[in-house]
């Protein structure tokens, strides 16, 4: 967890956007962030981002729930108790297709989406900072990082060149804590108040 | 950005009118915003008052045993397992309309998907009641789950339909919870980011995970929902088909056909579309929301409707042909004698079947009947009566009259309690859509601003002229104009 300062610039039409997150990668700043109020395609490409591996993750959940269902019924029926119903073979797979179908479904769901809360470090209670509480709105937040050799100056008004409203320095925690969002206010009202 | 993507001419916009983003958020977000009117709160209370009416009819059933139901020897599965199936099968829209709409890149399931999903999370709660007080021992439910017990341990059947049916009702339910709330995070964080009462600030806060809209967060989002999307759909077929196995893998005559699992998932999305149009109908106009729940929305809800009630008339008139063609006479019989044969006992409730379910859908061939609201919101109680109709005439006519005569029931009603369970779940059912419409947007915001700018523009332009001003005219104005 570190506070760290940001040139953060506003938004409004991602056909604004796009071209601008080119150009700002292309002059060489770099890009901590941007935040948006709904999923815009293409973006995590345009800024550079690599693939989620998330499906990868669903698959490896779901072969872990086929392999538990057969294995443990395997184990139940034949192994540990065989129980003789109406003459039927012990081994009786096809009739264990639903509820191996049914666990395969229940692993990989819920093993992805503890996985993404995770990666993305979702949770109650999670308190996070970002720069604009318009941007759950309608308002795309980019925030570029600054470090001790940035020209903030400059970067301002590089931003405001590529189409950026309100570009201003700002500060943020990086990382999450543990709170309420009724108690203390957020660095981004501090901030913008002060 | 918009060269690169083709919208066709002829399609309708999604969200009518001319909104920006923050519009958006304003109207899904002020219903939950402001303070709840007289109307929500009327509803509300009969709810809880028969959610009261539940408990203790269920209080009744515990306390005194199963007996307290009309269930007998002969009628072992009556009104409970009717109900059951009944609400399962009303979950499934939500799940199709989520999940398999979404495949399809249906744009128009953003206006209506999280309505249905928080129905069909009700519904299933609503139908794993039955199973469940049915047991009568409901202290001993836990026995239905593999656990490691003293008594060998004694492992359940995983050979049996029933308990199959554990699995996929488990299963379903959690997935659609986790599909559902999920896709609730982001429009919970900007629910947190407008608060400004206290309460609203921590609620949301804490709902809302932490959200903040980082591209690589909903990266991530994108592939959770559109992997979950893949998981749902075989798993909402599986469900039904569970369901239908129920009674399919048995050998009672009535029962015991192939036909079962699709005729079975197709009636439980007939209903659960039904279902949909009832609750949004309402919906739509308390909360003022019709320009997102648009009159398009109904139209394409009631082509659903026509299409799988017509999918279920098949699987009647299929299922009664097979009876006779097999040359079973107690096929035959359960299905002439129980149920064709109106002056049986229960012959009439095979054809208030027929008749909700296959005869009246057929209205909505006509375009003027999918878009005329009030004969929307009738059909949709007549659907869900119908679909009522025909899970009891599965039920019971197929077993009052079992392979000994001399065992043959005499006739089925309900008590009090058996009736006062169900209105509970309807309590049920609506106190929790009751809340879920105050503290919830009803909308999901994120993906309606996401299909916002294929709001129809070309439609508006073209065949939406066309429409307004007449061919005509519109031909004289613009083709000689050379832009066609």
């Amino acid at each position: 967890m570190s506070v760290q300062k940001f040139v953060v610039g506003n938004f409004y039409d991602e056909e604004v956007l796009f071209p601008a997150v080119k150009k700002v990668r292309r002059a060489g700043y770099k890009i901590h962030d941007v935040f948006t109020p709904f999923p815009i395609h293409g973006l995590d490409q345009a800024m550079g981002l690599r693939d989620t591996s998330l499906h990868t993750a669903g698959f490896i959940y779901g072969i872990t729930g086929t392999s538990t269902a057969v294995g443990f019924i395997t184990w139940a029926l034949t192994l540990d108790w065989p129980i003789n119903f109406g003459g039927k073979p012990f081994f009786a797979l096809p009739a264990w297709i639903p509820v191996t179908f049914e666990l395969t479904v229940l692993f990989a769901a819920v093993g992805m989406v503890l996985t993404f809360c995770y990666l993305c470090q979702l949770a109650p209670f999670v308190k996070k900072d970002h720069f604009n509480p318009r941007s759950t709105d309608d308002t795309f937040v980019m925030a570029l990082e600054c470090t001790d050799a940035t020209n903030e100056a400059e970067a301002i008004k590089f931003l405001e060149s590529v189409g950026a409203q309100d570009v201003t320095v700002m500060e943020k925690e990086t990382g999450w804590w543990l709170g309420r969002y009724d108690h203390d206010t957020m660095r981004f009202q501090k901030s913008t108040n002060a | 950005m918009a060269s690169l993507r083709y919208e066709s001419q002829v399609r309708q916009p999604l969200v009518d009118g001319t909104k920006d983003y923050h519009q958006v958020t304003e109207d899904i977000c002020r219903p939950v915003e402001a303070k709840p009117s007289r109307l929500w709160w009327i509803g509300f209370l009969v709810s809880v008052a028969l959610l009261l009416f539940g408990v203790v009819s269920v209080a009744m059933e515990v306390t005194y045993g199963t007996g307290q139901w009309n269930l007998n020897r002969t009628i072992g599965w009556g009104w409970d397992i009717t109900n059951f199936v009944w609400w399962v099968g009303i979950g499934h829209a939500g799940t199709l309309i989520s999940a398999i709409l979404l495949l399809f890149r249906q744009g128009w399931r953003t206006g209506v998907n999280r309505a249905a999903e928080a129905m069909t999370i009700f519904a299933v709660m609503c139908a794993g009641q039955f199973p469940i007080w049915h047991m009568g021992r409901v202290w001993n439910a836990f026995f239905v789950l593999p656990y490691p017990n003293s008594r060998g341990p004694l492992w359940v059947n995983f050979n049996s339909p029933l308990l199959w049916d554990v699995f996929a009702i488990s299963t379903y339910f959690t997935v659609s919870l986790l599909f559902w709330y999920s896709g609730l995070i982001p429009d919970m964080a900007t629910l947190r980011d407008r608060a400004k009462k206290k309460g609203a600030k921590m609620f949301y806060g804490i709902a809302a995970f932490g959200w903040t809209g980082s591209t690589k967060h909903w990266q991530r989002h994108e592939a959770l929902s559109l992997v979950l999307a893949g998981l749902s759909t075989p798993l909402v077929l599986s469900v039904h088909t569970i369901v239908s196995f129920d009674f399919a893998t048995s050998i009672v005559p009535g029962w015991h056909t192939t036909i079962f699992p699709p005729y079975f998932v197709a009636g439980a999305i007939f209903s659960g579309f039904a279902m949909v149009q009832t609750l949004l109908l309402v919906t739509r106009k308390v909360l003022s929301l019709e320009e997102y729940i648009t009159l398009e929305h109904i139209e394409v809800m009631n082509k659903v409707i026509v299409l799988t009630g017509s999918i279920v008339g098949i699987a009647y008139l299929t299922e009664l042909f097979m009876a006779w063609y097999s040359a079973v006479p107690y096929e035959w019989y359960a299905f002439k004698e129980n149920r064709l044969n109106l002056n049986s006992p229960y012959g009439w409730s095979y054809w208030i079947m027929m008749g909700c379910n296959v005869l009246s859908p057929q209205i909505f061939w006509f375009r003027k009947m999918r878009r005329n609201l009030f004969v929307t919101f009738f059909m949709s109680i007549l659907v869900n009566i119908g679909m009522w109709f025909e899970r009891f005439v599965i039920i019971v006519t197929s077993i009052y009259r079992d392979y000994l005569p001399s065992s043959w029931s005499t006739y089925y009603s309900p008590t009090i309690w058996e009736i006062g369970f169900y209105l509970g779940t309807f309590g049920l059912f609506f106190t929790c859509y009751f809340l879920f419409s105050k503290y919830f947007p009803v909308i999901a915001i994120a993906e309606i601003k996401h299909i916002l700018k294929k709001n129809g523009s070309n439609f508006k332009q073209g065949m939406g002229q066309v429409e307004s001003e007449s061919l005509d005219t519109y031909v004289a104005k613009h083709v000689e104009d050379g832009h066609h």
